[in-house]
């Protein structure tokens, strides 16, 4: 594999944790814009465990520490976070990430706004095993009762209740667990380039993933997976294509293109790309044996 | 010391200044089919929704198979064995017929093992099969590959009462359930609940359809502006003055009417 080639997967594993990080939420309703805080949260706790400054621990220990420290504070957080919704849920997990972004450049031991070494590196190897990982465990959570638990709360909150479904752990918990695949993203990133700032994780970053998500669809597990791939893939596609033609004004433009493809996908597929309805339309064709066995519950089966 | 499933005592609710339900008291029997009728506005609804926690009751208690639950949150409220159906379709719809039904075996799947079980990808399943076989017994089918959204009315009005009975309930709320049923879908309902009936649940059933109330319930409450104004079978009703007076009008009115009339 080429240099670039592996450059550009390991950017589309992380954005497909990220993704994943913010769906597991956004499957119960929530909006969540503060993937940026998550991410530094687990890029400098992992990285200040694992540094010889720090607490000098490996990076297999120091990545899921930071997963627990990130989803500790998560739990915190949620409480008040998760009495607000719609667009001030939005603005709470906006403000959450400054905050972090805030503290974090003002701490001198990891390196304030200068920035932070990282020890460990994690290669092409480690990262997309953890990426298909973090697939396979998405798709597993969303095919549980909780993951239906979610669905539910997503379609009519008042209901789920009635039915015996507690609503703020269940939530709690999808926030929570969504933060922790963030963190992990986080981390893997601090490991990759062996180097990180907290001015990297800023809020475009937090729309961009939010994004990946409502493009991918919110209803099965394959929304994250299809929107980040899509993020990824095709603003660099559109450039090589670009540079290939000759055109330098398109290959120089080619997010005012890309921006076009969002507004036409708000038009045509306002629920994303892949909805239940689709999916189970694809699934006739695709895996059509499998279909007449399993009907159609869950992220995907 | 009692044969009553529910029992509901001094009952009062406010919102904000006007009283919608003012001091109710009645009670239902075990295993009886009891309805719950009233003019438009007379609170039915509201009593199912302070039974089943959706708002806290100002004054009262109610108590269900001995169990006072006055105080007991929305969530838990379901595994004391009281479930509902709603008067406007209030199914998921963005899950399948299954996934609907799935739901409201929640009740009985609240510890973590439950939770975590991976019911999606596991095609043959204890819960699953549960599902499609309480839809089965309905006479509805499970339309793999559809979210309820896209099914008939009347099928999501039966699913409704499916979901509400796999939750393994004692006492069977159902909001207006032959609501927008056409005669055969009504028939059939009735069938089902006198089914369900027949297996020892309790029905309580909120309807407009007399004939319906008539034919299934052995018991009758009604309600006109938020009070109780008579309790007894549906032979007695008919002849209730109170009754009539609340769904005809006084005989006062209608002499003035008549005389408008002419």
């Amino acid at each position: 594999m080429s240099g670039y080639m592996e450059a550009q997967l390991i950017i589309l594993c992380l954005s497909i944790i990220y993704a994943y990080g913010i769906f597991l939420p956004a499957a119960s309703g929530q909006l969540n814009l503060g993937a940026a805080g998550f991410i530094t949260l687990g890029a400098y706790a992992s990285a200040w465990f694992n540094a010889s400054a720090g607490a000098a621990l490996p990076m297999w220990l120091s990545i899921p520490i930071a997963m627990i420290f990130t989803g500790v504070i998560a739990i915190a957080i949620s409480f008040p976070i998760l009495r607000t919704r719609g667009v001030y849920m939005v603005l709470a997990t906006f403000a959450f990430a400054e905050v972090v972004s805030g503290i974090v450049i003002n701490l001198e031991f990891v390196g304030g706004a200068s920035g932070f070494p990282v020890d460990d590196h994690a290669d092409v190897t480690v990262i997309v095993p953890v990426t298909i990982a973090v697939i396979l465990f998405s798709f597993y959570f969303m095919s549980t009762r909780l993951g239906l638990a979610l669905r539910s709360i997503h379609d009519d909150e008042s209901v789920a209740t009635l039915f015996g479904v507690n609503v703020r752990t269940a939530k709690v918990v999808a926030f929570t667990v969504g933060a922790m695949l963030m963190s992990l993203g986080g981390s893997l990133y601090g490991h990759h380039y062996n180097y990180i700032e907290a001015q990297t994780f800023n809020v475009l970053l937090s729309i961009y993933i939010l994004l990946y998500v409502l493009m991918g669809g919110t209803q099965t597990a394959w929304g994250p997976l299809i929107g980040a791939a899509f993020f990824a893939i095709v603003p660099e596609t559109l450039r090589e294509i670009a540079e290939s033609a000759g055109l330098k004004w398109l290959a120089e433009g080619r997010f005012i293109l890309f921006g076009v493809f969002i507004v036409l996908l708000m038009v045509f597929r306002p629920e994303g790309v892949m909805t239940r309805t689709l999916q189970n339309r694809l699934g006739g064709g695709l895996f059509r044996r499998k279909k007449v066995l399993t009907d159609d519950t869950g992220g995907g089966s | 010391m009692t044969d009553h499933l529910l029992e509901i005592t001094g009952m009062h609710k406010s919102f904000g200044g006007l009283k919608v339900i003012d001091d109710v008291s009645f009670n239902v029997r075990r295993s009886s089919r009891t309805a719950l009728i009233g003019p438009n506005g007379a609170g039915k609804t509201t009593i199912f929704n302070l039974l089943t926690g959706v708002y806290p009751i100002d004054a009262g208690t109610v108590i269900v198979g001995g169990q006072d639950i006055t105080d007991v949150p929305a969530q838990d409220r379901v595994t004391v064995g009281m479930s509902r159906s709603f008067q406007n379709i209030r199914l998921m719809p963005h899950l399948s017929t299954v996934e609907n039904v799935m739901l409201g075996q929640h009740a009985r799947a609240r510890n973590l093992g439950s939770l975590l079980f991976p019911l999606g990808m596991l095609p043959r399943n204890d819960w699953r099969t549960a599902a499609e076989e309480a839809l089965e017994r309905a006479g509805v089918g499970t339309y793999p590959g559809e979210v309820v959204a896209n099914l008939p009315y009347g099928v999501q009005k039966r699913i409704e009462v499916v979901r509400a009975l796999v939750s393994d309930p004692k006492l069977l709320l159902l909001d207006e359930p032959a609501a927008g049923l056409n005669k055969t879908e009504t028939l059939e309902l009735q069938a089902l609940l006198e089914k369900v009936s027949d297996q020892g649940v309790t029905i309580l059933v909120v309807e407009h359809d007399m004939q319906f109330v008539r034919d299934l319930c052995d018991h009758i409450v009604v309600l006109n502006f938020g009070r109780k104004i008579f309790e007894g079978t549906p032979e007695e009703v008919h002849q209730d003055p109170a009754v009539l007076e609340a769904y005809l009008g006084t005989d006062d009115d209608s002499a003035e009417e008549a005389a408008n009339a002419s």
